[in-house]
């Protein structure tokens, strides 16, 4: 079947794409454009990923006048599938495609070795993981269990296992599905009824998006990691800017990047508000995936690659808006207040109250206040009671390693309470391999176990009162690590590992001669 | 399977004022820990009510005066951060039947179209009224017509936005997709052996 021809019909009526214009193309309108999905390729001018993709997973238009999508790979977790395969049994719903989910445990996860003895202590959370086990034995679905050496955080084990491959359309019930986006996936967090839907059905429905591509020029100064570039897009165009939107992220930062920092920017794109985020995939992406478990090999391999460099964006793709920012004018930031767009440079003072739009003041003054941080103060030098390193955010081989580079030696500052948390099992191998382990542990750090640990604190792992925490996950929402009044500050892994050995939120460009 | 028709709902209102709202503060992620969503209603805002009463203050969701409440107006971007349908079943289980906003996460968004919650938008100005109609006049009903999209109170009516495609789905019950995409379950085969990747590109 040729690219976009997937969705001709609405509800058995073929529709007309020849009467679509470049005019049409361009509608800023949320609303789905009823001969979008057909019209593309008919045209001549060049397309982006995101609607070669969508237009090749476009199952039917649907009375609602959203579309009717395919979901090439469902991930679930257990915090967001128990309902859903309730109420597939409720209905006496099949799975038509089994072998299209894949389910780990990564939410609820106790992260020592301990903690992750059956039955877990939390009975909460012990019915949540038999939930899980039970489900997917039940309708035949692959299950990554800690037993099997093969769990971690879903957004962790999808990649490292090839699941995720280029102009896939991914769903899981968890907002930072956006990492996948990083291979040239359309991948989207959706809610639990929407996880029953694509159980029963492998479909979901969607409205069009626009897309904005984020071009990010030049270079990176030293001691600026991906996640800078994921918070500078972020302070940047707002915690909604992208709403109604995908982002491609291109340029020549993200070119040079490596697939695990890619996923490290699209993994944040739903901070900014963006359903999904995306980059182009390209040789690095090739290279990562070759020779993963579940990627095709020898001649499969060569026409899945030819495949693959289609569904890049034309040369000459249209989007419905474009911006760039400067690779060298981004700084290692730090979040100071209650969303992911309050952050600043390192070096700069926290911004006055009036500094913000009328609208935003209300929020920016209730940080603040929640934050216990007054206008006009340096972000540096705040002190930090724990430093937490790891998330589907940063916690990757790579991130581990960057991170080591700062520990390496060195001693975790008195007082302070830091954890490394690898992002899945495989990565806890990896890096004990290379003895990152052991340059943690000498210098103070807990190494713990893989899971989500206390990104969001559905685990033992929380803040207590009002600690602060320098963290490498991807919110510094209100109470998110577990205390009602724990403070979140986000930063890149190089950055947390200096607040550990410093105390303190300090620059890491002071320490890269280390 | 057709769900309810939703066409006009009516009840007292609640202001819940501030951008960003988040899914985290509608329903910390403690009381994810749950295989049904049966009791989340009583978790609504859980820790902004403390937070509010360690200072004296008074959250809207632990407030007499809008324990009746079905009508929700918030501001910007109500709904940010996850996925978790826990969220809008929190919301809903404490009462809620529809929201007027500035705008919305889009996760959380369709999240309440799969349950029925109208999601209205207006703008700053008229939000800012309807919060401070109901702060003055906790007892006062209002209803929300969806097919013409308004509030209409002691004020008046006043003319709101909603999508059409979540408008339509309320007025013929089918704001549930799941029966609309099992009808094209043989489509979605169709589709599927059409995708290399499916069949590992052999």
């Amino acid at each position: 079947m040729p690219i976009g021809a997937g969705c001709v019909k609405t509800k058995g009526k073929e529709r007309n794409g020849g009467v679509a214009s470049k005019e049409l193309w361009k509608l800023p309108n949320l609303e789905p454009l009823p001969f979008l999905c057909y019209a593309a390729p008919l045209i001549r001018m060049g397309q982006n990923l995101y609607h070669k993709v969508f237009d090749r997973h476009c199952v039917a238009q649907l009375p609602s006048g959203q579309y009717q999508l395919f979901i090439g790979l469902h991930l679930i977790h257990e915090v967001t599938s128990p309902q859903a395969f309730a109420m597939v049994r409720e209905q006496n719903l099949n799975v038509p495609f089994p072998e299209l989910t894949f389910a780990t445990v990564d939410h609820i996860i106790p992260t020592t070795g301990a903690g992750r003895q059956r039955p877990l202590q939390d009975p909460l959370a012990e019915e949540m993981l038999q939930h899980i086990e039970q489900n997917t034995a039940d309708f035949g679905i692959n299950f990554f269990s800690p037993e099997k050496g093969e769990q971690g955080v879903v957004h962790v084990v999808g990649p490292e296992r090839g699941l995720t491959q280029p102009g896939m359309t991914i769903a899981c019930g968890d907002s930072h599905t956006s990492t996948h986006g990083a291979f040239g996936t359309l991948a989207f967090g959706i809610g639990t009824s929407q996880v029953a839907d694509v159980l029963a059905t492998q479909t979901l429905a969607m409205a069009k998006l626009k897309v904005r591509r984020i071009n990010f020029t030049g270079t990176l100064k030293p001691g600026v990691y991906a996640k800078d570039v994921a918070l500078a897009y972020i302070n940047r165009l707002g915690v909604n800017g992208g709403v109604g939107y995908a982002y491609e992220f291109a340029g020549e930062v993200i070119d040079r990047m490596t697939m695990e920092e890619r996923m490290t920017v699209c993994n944040m794109a739903i901070e900014g508000g963006a359903r999904c985020g995306y980059v182009n995939p390209d040789q690095t992406t090739f290279d990562y995936l070759k020779g993963r478990d579940y990627c095709p090999e020898d001649e499969s391999w060569e026409r899945a690659v030819a495949d693959w460099e289609s569904l890049a964006s034309d040369s000459d793709a249209v989007y419905d808006d474009t911006i760039e920012i400067k690779g060298e004018e981004i700084e290692p930031f730090v979040t100071w207040g209650i969303t992911p767009a309050q952050s600043v440079g390192v070096v700069q003072d926290l911004p006055a109250v009036d500094s913000f739009d009328e609208a935003d003041q209300l929020v920016v003054k209730e940080a603040y206040e929640y934050m216990s941080f007054e206008e006009g103060q340096p972000i540096a030098g705040t002190p930090v009671d724990v430093v937490f390193i790891g998330s589907c955010t940063n916690g990757r081989l790579s991130d581990l390693r960057e991170a080591a580079k700062f520990v390496k030696g060195k001693k975790v500052a008195s007082g302070v309470r830091a954890l490394v948390v690898p992002g899945s099992q495989e990565v806890d191998r990896q890096a004990i391999e290379e003895g990152l382990d052991q340059v943690f542990s000498e210098a103070g750090f807990q190494w713990r176990e893989a899971g989500c640990s206390m990104c969001l604190a559905m685990n033992p792992d929380q803040l207590s009162g009002n600690e602060i925490s320098a963290s490498t996950s991807n919110r510094n929402f209100k109470g998110r690590q577990g205390s009602p009044t724990g403070r979140t500050l986000l930063m890149s892994p190089a950055m947390a590992a200096i607040a550990a050995v410093e105390g303190k939120v300090t620059d890491v460009r002071e320490h890269l001669e280390n | 399977m057709a769900g309810e028709i939703v066409s006009t709902l009516t009840g007292p209102g609640i202001p819940l004022r501030g951008n960003d709202i988040d899914t985290d503060r509608i329903i910390p992620a403690r009381f994810l820990k749950c295989v049904t969503f049966d009791g989340i209603g009583e978790h609504a805002f859980k820790d902004d009510i403390k937070g509010l009463a360690a200072k004296g203050e008074t959250h809207p969701f632990a407030d007499d005066r809008f324990a009746r409440a079905a009508i929700l107006v918030a501001n910007q971007n109500f709904g940010c951060g996850s996925s978790r349908e826990h969220a809008p079943q929190s919301l809903q289980r404490w009462g809620i039947r529809a929201i007027i906003a500035e705008s919305y996460s889009e996760i959380f968004y369709g999240n309440c179209v799969s349950l029925a919650i109208p999601c209205f938008t207006a703008d700053h100005e008229t939000c800012a009224k309807l919060q401070d109609v109901i702060e003055s006049n906790p007892e006062a009903e209002f209803t929300v017509d969806i097919a013409q999209s308004t509030v209409t109170g002691p004020f008046g009516s006043i003319t709101l936005q909603i999508q059409s495609g979540a408008q339509g789905q309320l007025l013929d019950g089918s704001w549930n997709a799941r029966a609309s995409l099992l009808e094209n379950l043989d489509a979605a085969k169709a589709v599927a052996s059409n995708l290399p990747y499916v069949s590992s590109y052999t």
